[in-house]
């Protein structure tokens, strides 16, 4: 029988698997101390709720190993151990630990019982550390926002806190014992349950609140702090902070935030009957009215003044955004994500072919049904934005695998490194996230490996001892940009020179530009590595990564600076789904050229052309030649050469940088289509990599333009001959 | 599933349709939708039966002129040639023919076996015939309708 626990366990890894990132970039984010206790509560969460998961499934080493890292991170949590790089060490060691040990369970494989009782050493290691927490790495969220103006007084203060839930608050699945325990990090507190208010059993209403706590704490924090910990339920609860005295602000005091907001304090109102929370901001709406010239509320909201919530707003808006994991998603099947984007492709081509025909019945562009298809046509673009953006994820998934990787190549190269990533948020199509993380990981191991100088020659050349290698994503006009540099030595000019020549790539007295040199390494068979090592040298080189690159439609350059390092770039599609293309015709056929390749577009001179070998001629350019390629011929649209002087030509670069013209009959102008597959429902078409739907709604085909490239000198005898061949069996006809 | 002869239920439903001066017939459970031609891309190389490539609400359809491929002269085809729309195996394949004439109720058992003399190049598709009130139907398969895919790398 099939276990029925299979599809939760399904479940489980690919929640694992979002858990374990979680973890990652806490941890990270704790290295670099830029995390809050926000973050620290996120990390224990993932590893919790690993350990509740595997649990169910009996995953014994993983719950084993996921409690003794929990109890650690507890202890930082709650302030007992603080988060010093040591300790940070050991937990990001955990986390790979982790990671191994989710992929044993799902895999079924062994577990390395070694790894887990060693970390477990080091975990009893730093528990011995002395954990004072006044040298906490991790920055309560107390301390952060405590600076701007919560009624910070540098020292302990104590606070009567008087909470009282409201039905509200039960009703919308709140607990008060995790925000008293919250408060529980802010300082010392006592709390003391007054449940005077609890009617007899009879006359209680099951779902009722009638409780109230009064709590006193004592702790380096502000009302603003409190209020914080309350800040999700503040609607629905009576609350009530105070500052005992004698630390208190003299009544009167007014304390500025950031945005405006004013804060005026008043002598402690404790048995006060309207809630203080209220009070405090209709008071600080007042001030704000004195202080920034506020429009009349009954305005529009639109009008660009701050709301008298926006404190609360932007907090929330805050506390989201830390707490990312939390928000709201589905799990969708990708068929039926992509089952939407091909039906709002055909809404999109419907809709031009509604507006062609529009036009062809000479109705008026001013008229009602002009100006709604105009609507219709501005609805359906977005409709297809939208939709194309539920594939969109951000680069973060890809990114937050490399630290580890860092890690692991800077361990066996002895080398340090410091990983900078930078534009994680930066979003692209799915499948281009699936396809650019090995040629990710690949270009990062080389720029650690072959990049990074070694340690003791970084100190002597002056260089800070431990290395960068930056990881960068960004938009840029309508492509993703990913770029993987190092601060290195830079690209080995001679050597590279030296090893192409060795390999007969290029011949000994070829004269080279800088950047060609550079490009070399991107050719097939090239490494210069002095010996193959275990990191990069696994039989691929950078001709593959350009090679995958490419398939993406994407292209790869190089940048290098002697002693300073260099700098890859990719620039990739945003999407599979769609491509950029310069829409030609040749023998009254429409194509479409994808305009990656498209290098530029001349007109040819006939006195430019010249035969090569038979019927292959090439084009004069700039002092060189070119093979051209005629497009028509090749296809067997036509069985004659085209003329060039009543051509097109388009020079275009295909894979490996071999240059061709093509020749078409017209250029008709620049249009992003829809990528369709010519194999579903026929085959592959040699010359032809995929089709469209034009406006008009008829199909037009996608040149391939590598396949024409390569098609050059071999075949144009052949397509020639075969194509008067058909011309001539058609004629019989 | 039902679209070959030996899994059909004894009684089944065909569609017959007019190719030429013959009229062959198809199990209507393979036919998705009957539509009118509209001009077709053509695609480079391909055989002469095929017509190329249509837009069937975002999907790109290959257009086989049924005449062409049986072996009989074509023709061009105008407004008034029909394309029927079959799934063949995994694909979709638009199937152009010169009309639909009919609807035929057949029982398995009135499916006789093609005379002796048929060519090799008919035996191809052709599975049975059918009489039916004086007409001769074929009943023709579609399997192997589309281009092999090696005829490709040759």
């Amino acid at each position: 029988m099939e276990d029925p626990l299979a599809a939760i366990k399904v479940t489980f890894f690919q929640e694992c698997e979002e858990q374990l990132a979680e973890l990652e970039s806490g941890l990270l984010a704790m290295e670099s101390n830029v995390a809050d206790s926000e973050t620290v509560n996120a990390v224990f969460r993932a590893v919790h709720s690993m350990k509740g998961g595997a649990g169910i499934f009996a995953m014994d080493a993983l719950v084993r190993f996921a409690h003794i890292f929990e109890t650690s991170l507890d202890k930082v949590r709650s302030g007992v151990l603080s988060a010093t790089p040591p300790v940070v060490a050991v937990f990001l060691r955990a986390a790979d630990l982790l990671a191994d040990l989710v992929r044993a369970a799902r895999e079924d494989s062994a577990v390395d019982e070694a790894r887990i009782a060693a970390l477990g050493v080091e975990f009893e290691r730093i528990d011995h550390l002395d954990g004072a927490p006044e040298a906490a790495h991790v920055v309560p969220a107390s301390e952060c926002s405590a600076g701007d103006g919560g009624g910070q007084s540098g020292g302990v203060s104590t606070w009567n806190i008087v909470f009282t839930p409201d039905q509200a608050l039960y009703a919308k699945a709140n607990e008060t014992a995790l925000l008293l325990r919250e408060l529980h990090r802010l300082g010392e507190v006592e709390v003391e349950l007054d449940e005077s208010g609890l009617p007899e059993l009879q006359d209680m209403d099951p779902e009722g609140a009638y409780l109230t706590w009064r709590v006193t704490l004592r702790g380096e924090c502000g009302e603003e702090d409190i209020r914080d910990v309350f800040e999700f339920v503040q609607e629905d609860c009576h609350l009530e902070i105070s500052k005992a005295e004698p630390y208190g602000f003299d009544p009167g005091t007014v304390i500025t935030g950031d945005n405006g907001f004013k804060f005026e304090f008043f002598a402690p109102i404790v048995e006060e009957p309207e809630e203080e929370d209220r009070k405090a901001e209709v008071k600080s709406e007042a001030n704000v009215q004195a202080a920034v010239e506020r429009p009349d509320p009954a305005a529009p909201a639109a009008a660009g003044a701050p709301p008298p919530q926006s404190k609360t707003v932007q907090a929330i808006a805050a506390k989201t955004e830390a707490a990312s994991s939390v928000g709201a998603t589905i799990r969708v099947d990708l068929d039926r994500v992509d089952r939407m984007i091909d039906l709002v492709g055909e809404l999109v081509i419907n809709e031009a072919m509604l507006s062609q025909r529009v036009l062809e019945a000479g109705i008026a562009r001013s008229s009602g049904v002009a100006m709604a298809l105009e609507e219709l046509e501005n609805l359906t673009r977005e409709i297809q934005d939208s939709v194309m953006a539920i594939r969109a994820q951000p680069v973060r998934s890809v990114f937050q695998r490399m630290p580890r990787l860092v890690r692991e190549v800077a361990a066996m190269t002895g080398k340090q490194v410091r990983l900078v990533t930078e534009g994680e948020a930066t979003e692209v199509d799915k499948t281009v996230i699936e396809r650019i993380a090995d040629p990710l990981t690949h270009m990062i191991r080389n720029a650690i490996d072959h990049g990074l100088e070694s340690t003791d020659r970084r100190i002597a050349e002056g260089k800070p001892a431990e290395g960068t290698v930056r990881l960068t994503a960004l938009h840029r006009s309508g492509r993703i940009v990913l770029e993987v540099s190092d601060d290195g030595g830079g690209i080995n000019r001679p050597r590279v020179r030296q090893k192409a020549i060795e390999r007969g790539l290029i011949s000994p007295d070829a004269q080279l530009t800088d950047e060609e040199v550079d490009n070399l390494i991107f050719l097939p068979g090239f490494s210069t590595a002095e010996q193959l090592s275990d990191i990069s040298g696994r039989g691929v080189g950078m001709d593959v990564v350009r090679q995958s690159i490419q398939a993406l439609g994407g292209r790869i350059s190089i940048s290098s600076r002697p002693g300073k390092g260099s700098t890859f770039s990719l620039s990739l599609p945003l999407t599979l789904a769609v491509l950029d293309g310069m829409v030609v015709s040749v023998q009254g056929h429409t194509l479409i050229i994808p305009l990656g390749v498209i290098v530029e577009t001349l007109k040819p001179r006939r006195e430019d052309v010249f035969p090569l070998d038979g019927d292959l001629n090439v084009l004069k350019l700039r002092g060189g030649y070119v093979p051209i390629v005629d497009v028509a011929l090749c296809l067997g649209y036509g069985a004659q050469h085209s003329d060039p002087a009543q051509s097109v030509a388009l020079l275009v670069e295909g894979e490996g940088g071999a240059r061709a013209v093509l020749l078409v009959d017209a250029i008709h102008g620049q249009k992003q289509v829809v990528i369709k597959s010519l194999e579903a429902n026929y085959r592959a078409v040699r010359g032809i990599a995929a089709a469209t739907v034009m406006g008009d709604g008829r199909v037009a085909l996608i040149l391939d333009v590598d396949a024409m490239v390569q098609n050059t000198a071999t075949d144009a005898r052949r397509d020639l001959a075969e194509s008067r061949q058909l011309e001539a069996s058609a004629g019989e006809r | 599933m039902m679209d070959k002869p030996e899994t059909m239920p004894e009684e089944h439903e065909l569609i017959a349709f007019r190719v030429g001066r013959q009229e062959f017939c198809i199990n209507v459970m393979m036919v998705r939708e009957i539509r009118g031609w509209t001009e077709a891309t053509t695609l480079p190389k391909a055989p002469r039966y095929v017509k190329g490539v249509i837009n069937l609400r975002g999907s790109v359809l290959p257009i086989i002129d049924l005449a062409v491929r049986l072996g009989m002269p074509g023709k061009a085809p105008t407004e008034r040639n029909v394309i029927i729309v079959v799934q063949v195996l995994q694909r979709q394949v638009g199937i152009l023919v010169d009309a639909v004439s009919d609807i035929l109720m057949a029982d398995k058992s009135a499916i006789q076996p093609l005379p002796d003399v048929t060519s090799d190049h008919a035996k191809r598709f052709l599975k049975g015939l059918l009489a039916m009130d004086g007409r001769m139907v074929s009943l023709i398969e579609l399997d192997g309708i589309l281009p092999e895919e090696d005829l490709e790398a040759a």
